[in-house]
């Protein structure tokens, strides 16, 4: 194994290091701050790799471990690893920093030192998220990173970004204190932090209810799942293109990775109990918040609507497992719900990020979200379109594309476990496509109504590379979405075992 | 009657702190003409020659001496030690404030040290009498500090203010000593600890005591309900005695505290832990809503302040060592965060102008981005917020009042953390998303004062991300007791 060097203490701390050195370094001078994020982003994507190509996929124990005493006097370390669940999500972290980074290279004119830097530093610390094994580390990670998105969306955003940012901040943080509090709990019981010694404690069924829950009102802010969802619209449309893309691609990873990182694992008993509560808000969410998206006005608040849909099929697919045990008596088929929404996670990562950013390339031309202000775009961006209409279609899951595989998947596993589920959560094929085709409808095709429309230049090289790199990632992972279900096998199979297995 | 000399070493630090306050009271005299700043360097040199002697001496056992009235211990050096790193800083960021407001004065550092002689006292108190002696060397001395600007009506106001409030609460703490005296007859804090285990002394009379010690206490601190006091005097204050009164007196206060609750009462903890958990949760939830609509920083880090006590008192509640231990903790790290935000309020303030409103901090980011930085750390600190220190201050006293059974107190704390969020943000919306009135670039009062701004701003973020040392120093120094 490729473990002779930290590697994931570096995917954590070159970022946030560089990010600082950028805030100092670049001030006054945008081209050495651009340049310096872009290079410390792409490092850091490229010294990930090694995490994909060294990565044991026979083995559901972590792996690249990394142990340190931080505060010995609480139990407290320094503990990082990653698994199969967490190991794709790493990578999609630091892939979307680099996009991320480009994406604001000629947007941004105002302390962009600040802008870059506050990127990179979220950058770390989210790939801190992700890797942490240590309940309090994860927690540090987890909170810190509301600093400088706090930042980001409340300078660079729109109109009522600071209304937005406050909502963003308070909401989340008021989500995760309880998550807090559960772990002093279990830090009482068992006398440790560390969250796989949390995987096999014993713990009873009113403290698991109680836990579960503390961790539901956590993930589901995080997700955002019905009805915790109305900080995202609102942050999405203030914060700019590359706030919006982190939120949407990574952090609303981060309450679905909870799940199968906490909830299930630490709680099995109180989770098979309450399934029906979060398949029942999942249902909503897909169905609900999928019709509230048909109505949007606002590009960016119906591509937020769109990712709360989706993010639906991640806990649908996550919490079907036990009445699909319950149904057929094995595991074998929970297994595919489970990988088909770590797969939605990745991919929805892709799709949403890449539609965000595909709508401030608009933005950036226009300076408007109203679908109503554009019309007949293709006329004058052709290239731009054909990107965007091949996200669109990823986002309403056509096959081919990385939308399909998990969306499929979901829905397949939730007929195993009802009828009524599958048939529900199938309706997504409906509302997603009325929702997103006549989004594309109305913004790319038709005649050109707008005079400003008449004016727009196609996509410049920066954009189309960036553009044509998720477009790849998309179609890729939906052809061919093998390799990344191979790396998650195993730990699904394990996490499937934890799940199932009673704690009482 | 033999009269037996008592060991005088365990005392030495206050000693050299009375030898040099005194001194330099007289030495001021003839100094201040000539040599404008030798009062504020020998006031300086005195902590730090106080520190030294701690240092070398530093107590491993308990040693208790002046016929059990004063003692000397690892918890009782840790705490000064402290006391004096905040007090060099409050004297640092004092020093340039009162030159730039143009009161500059020997009498600020006089009245100052005298101060910290009284925590010191108070740190060490082993008995009633030594107690109230070091809590009222402290407060006369913080009576005159804030009155020290005498044409200012604010600050004499808030000078009456403290005086009457403090009077009344040294009136309650006497009360309730007298009563445990009666009870006991005894002094000494460990022989009323053991005559109120035996059982001997009038249940209800003790309880009367221990309620008026607990409201005289309380008073101190700024506890809800006792807590009116803090906000005027906060905001009356020049900024500098505000700085003074809001930092190092709290953690002699939290030593009184220990010293009576823990060693002097540890047989009627029924009795104090209802009260110590009424008015943590009144002080939490009061800190954090009345701040939200202040548009004073310094009104606010009063009621923020308020707040903070109400945490620190979880770990008091807890009732036990470790939880003790979190409590000192806290109120170090709380000292350390006031000498921050406070500090700041000075390095920016300027002659005739205060710099302590909520707007005046519109567009720091643009006009110093530095600076803000350092106060977005402070803010997020005192918010709880990780990676900075103040988040583990936090987490160890909600984790102590989880380990003590009382998880819903963790809860309530958790949600007035959330909700006093708001305004540590609000803060932090107006440095980083307003727009400035004032374009000009704005640099502090002096460069010494932004390199003691920013160290101990970093220092925040530095113990938070190791924050291991500290932590065991306190659980330590508790657990020797």
């Amino acid at each position: 194994m490729l473990s002779s060097y930290p590697i994931l203490s570096t995917l954590i701390w070159l970022p946030i290091i560089g990010g600082l050195l950028v805030l100092f370094a670049g001030r006054n001078n945008d081209a050495a701050a651009k340049w310096l994020s872009l290079a410390t982003a792409m490092a850091t994507f490229i010294l990930s790799l090694p995490l994909w190509a060294g990565f044991d996929t026979t083995t559901a124990s972590m792996q690249f471990v990394e142990k340190v005493e931080w505060i010995p006097a609480f139990n407290i370390y320094y503990h990082l690893g990653v698994d199969g669940l967490s190991m794709p999500l790493v990578l999609l972290t630091t892939f979307t920093q680099v996009l991320v980074i480009a994406s604001a290279w000629d947007v941004i004119k105002d302390r962009v030192e600040q802008y870059m830097g506050a990127f990179l530093i979220m950058g770390g610390l989210m790939t801190g998220v992700f890797v942490a094994l240590d309940s309090i580390l994860f927690y540090v990670f987890w909170e810190a990173l509301l600093i400088p998105m706090f930042i980001v969306i409340g300078k660079w955003g729109g109109p009522r970004r600071v209304y937005a940012t406050l909502k963003f901040f308070l909401y989340t943080f008021f989500g995760s204190v309880f998550m807090l509090v559960s772990f002093l709990y279990m830090f009482y019981l068992s006398g440790s932090f560390s969250i796989l010694d949390m995987h096999t404690m014993q713990l009873g069924m009113t403290a698991q209810t109680l836990i579960f829950l503390a961790f539901l009102i956590a993930f589901a802010v995080k997700i955002p799942m019905f009805p915790v969802h109305t900080w995202l619209p609102d942050a999405h449309v203030e914060a700019p293109t590359a706030g919006s893309v982190v939120l949407a691609a990574i952090m609303l990873k981060m309450g679905g990775y909870g799940f199968v990182r906490f909830s299930l694992p630490i709680t099995p008993d109180a989770s098979m109990a309450l399934d029906w509560l979060v398949i029942g808000l999942s249902l909503i969410a897909i169905v609900y918040i999928g019709i509230v998206a048909l109505v949007q006005s606002d590009m960016k608040k119906l591509v937020a609507y769109s990712s709360i849909s989706h993010m639906g099929f991640v806990t649908l697919g996550m919490f079907v497992l036990y009445d699909i045990v319950q149904n057929t008596g094995s595991l074998q088929g929970a297994q595919l719900g489970m990988e088909g929404a770590m797969v939605q996670m990745i991919s929805h990562g892709f799709i949403s990020g890449a539609m965000f950013l595909a709508i401030g390339v608009l933005y950036d031309r226009m300076h408007t979200r109203e679908i109503s202000a554009y019309s007949g775009v293709v006329n004058k961006m052709p290239w731009f379109v054909m990107f965007a209409v091949l996200f669109s279609m990823a986002n309403v899951g056509l096959p081919g594309t990385s939308g399909f595989v998990g969306e499929f998947m979901v829905i397949l596993s939730a007929f195993k476990a009802n009828l009524w589920f599958g048939t529900i959560a199938a309706l997504t094929l409906i509302i997603g496509a009325a929702y997103t085709l006549w989004m594309v409808k109305r913004v790319f095709f038709g005649p050109i109504t707008n005079e400003n429309v008449e004016n727009l230049t196609d996509l410049n090289k920066r954009e189309f590379a960036i553009m044509a790199t998720l477009a790849v990632a998309v179609v890729v992972l939906g052809v061919y979405p093998g390799p990344l279900m191979e790396v998650m096998h195993t730990s699904v199979e394990n996490l499937l075992v934890q799940a199932t297995t009673s704690k009482l | 009657m033999n009269f037996v000399i008592p060991a005088f070493a365990p005392a030495i630090p206050e000693m050299v702190l009375l030898a040099m306050a005194s001194f330099i009271l007289v030495a001021d005299t003839f100094w201040s003409k000539r040599y404008q700043f030798a009062t504020y360097y020998a006031t300086q040199i005195a902590l730090i020659v106080a520190a030294y002697f701690i240092m070398t001496s530093f107590a491993t056992t308990q040693v208790i001496t002046f016929d059990g009235s004063f003692v000397r211990d690892s918890f009782a050096d840790i705490l000064k030690l402290f006391i004096i790193l905040v007090s060099l800083g409050i004297f640092l960021f004092s020093k340039e404030y009162l030159l730039q407001h143009k009161f500059y004065s020997g009498e600020y550092f006089v009245l100052g040290l005298f101060g910290v002689l009284g925590m010191f006292v108070m740190v060490s108190a082993h008995n009633f009498i030594t107690l109230y002696l070091g809590l009222e060397i402290m407060s006369l001395a913080m009576y005159a500090m804030i009155a020290l600007r005498r044409d200012s009506s604010d600050a004499v106001e808030s000078s009456m203010k403290y005086f009457v409030l403090g009077a009344l609460a040294t009136g309650m703490l006497l009360y309730g000593f007298s009563m445990l005296y009666g009870a006991t007859g005894s002094i000494t804090l460990p022989e009323v600890a053991q005559i109120i285990e035996s059982g001997k002394a009038d249940a209800v009379v003790l309880s009367f005591g221990v309620v008026f010690v607990v409201i005289g206490l309380a008073f101190k601190l700024g506890a809800v309900p006792f807590h009116m006091w803090a906000p005027d005097v906060y905001h009356g204050a020049p900024t500098a005695v505000t700085l003074y009164l809001g930092t190092a007196p709290k953690i002699a206060a939290f030593a009184i505290l220990y010293r009576l609750l823990v060693e002097g009462m540890p047989g009627l903890v029924a009795d104090w832990q209802t009260l110590i958990i009424i008015m943590s949760i009144l002080s939490m939830i009061v800190g954090a809503i009345v701040a939200i609509v202040q548009e004073n920083l310094k009104r606010m880090l009063a009621y923020s302040g308020i707040g903070h006590v109400g945490f620190l008192l979880l770990g008091i509640l807890a009732a036990n060592p470790d939880g003790y231990a979190s409590a000192m903790f806290y109120v170090i790290v709380y000292a350390l965060t006031g000498v921050a935000g406070f500090g700041m309020i000075i390095a920016l303030s300027r002659t005739g102008h205060e710099f302590d409103k909520i707007a005046d901090f519109k567009g720091l980011n643009a006009r110093n981005p530095w600076l803000a930085l350092m106060m977005l750390i402070i803010m997020f600190s005192m918010a709880g917020i990780p990676p900075f220190i103040g988040f583990f201050a936090k987490i160890l006293v909600i984790e102590e009042v989880v380990k003590a059974g009382f998880t819903w107190i963790a809860v309530i704390a958790v949600i007035t953390a959330v909700i006093s969020a708001f305004y540590y943000l609000r803060v932090l919306k107006a440095i980083y998303f307003d727009k400035p009135n004032d374009e000009s670039p704005l640099n502090p009062i002096s460069s010494q004062l932004n390199w003691a701004v920013s160290f101990v701003s970093i220092a925040l973020l530095v113990l938070g991300l190791m924050p291991s040392s500290l932590i065991e120093l306190c659980y330590q120094s508790i657990g020797m007791q």
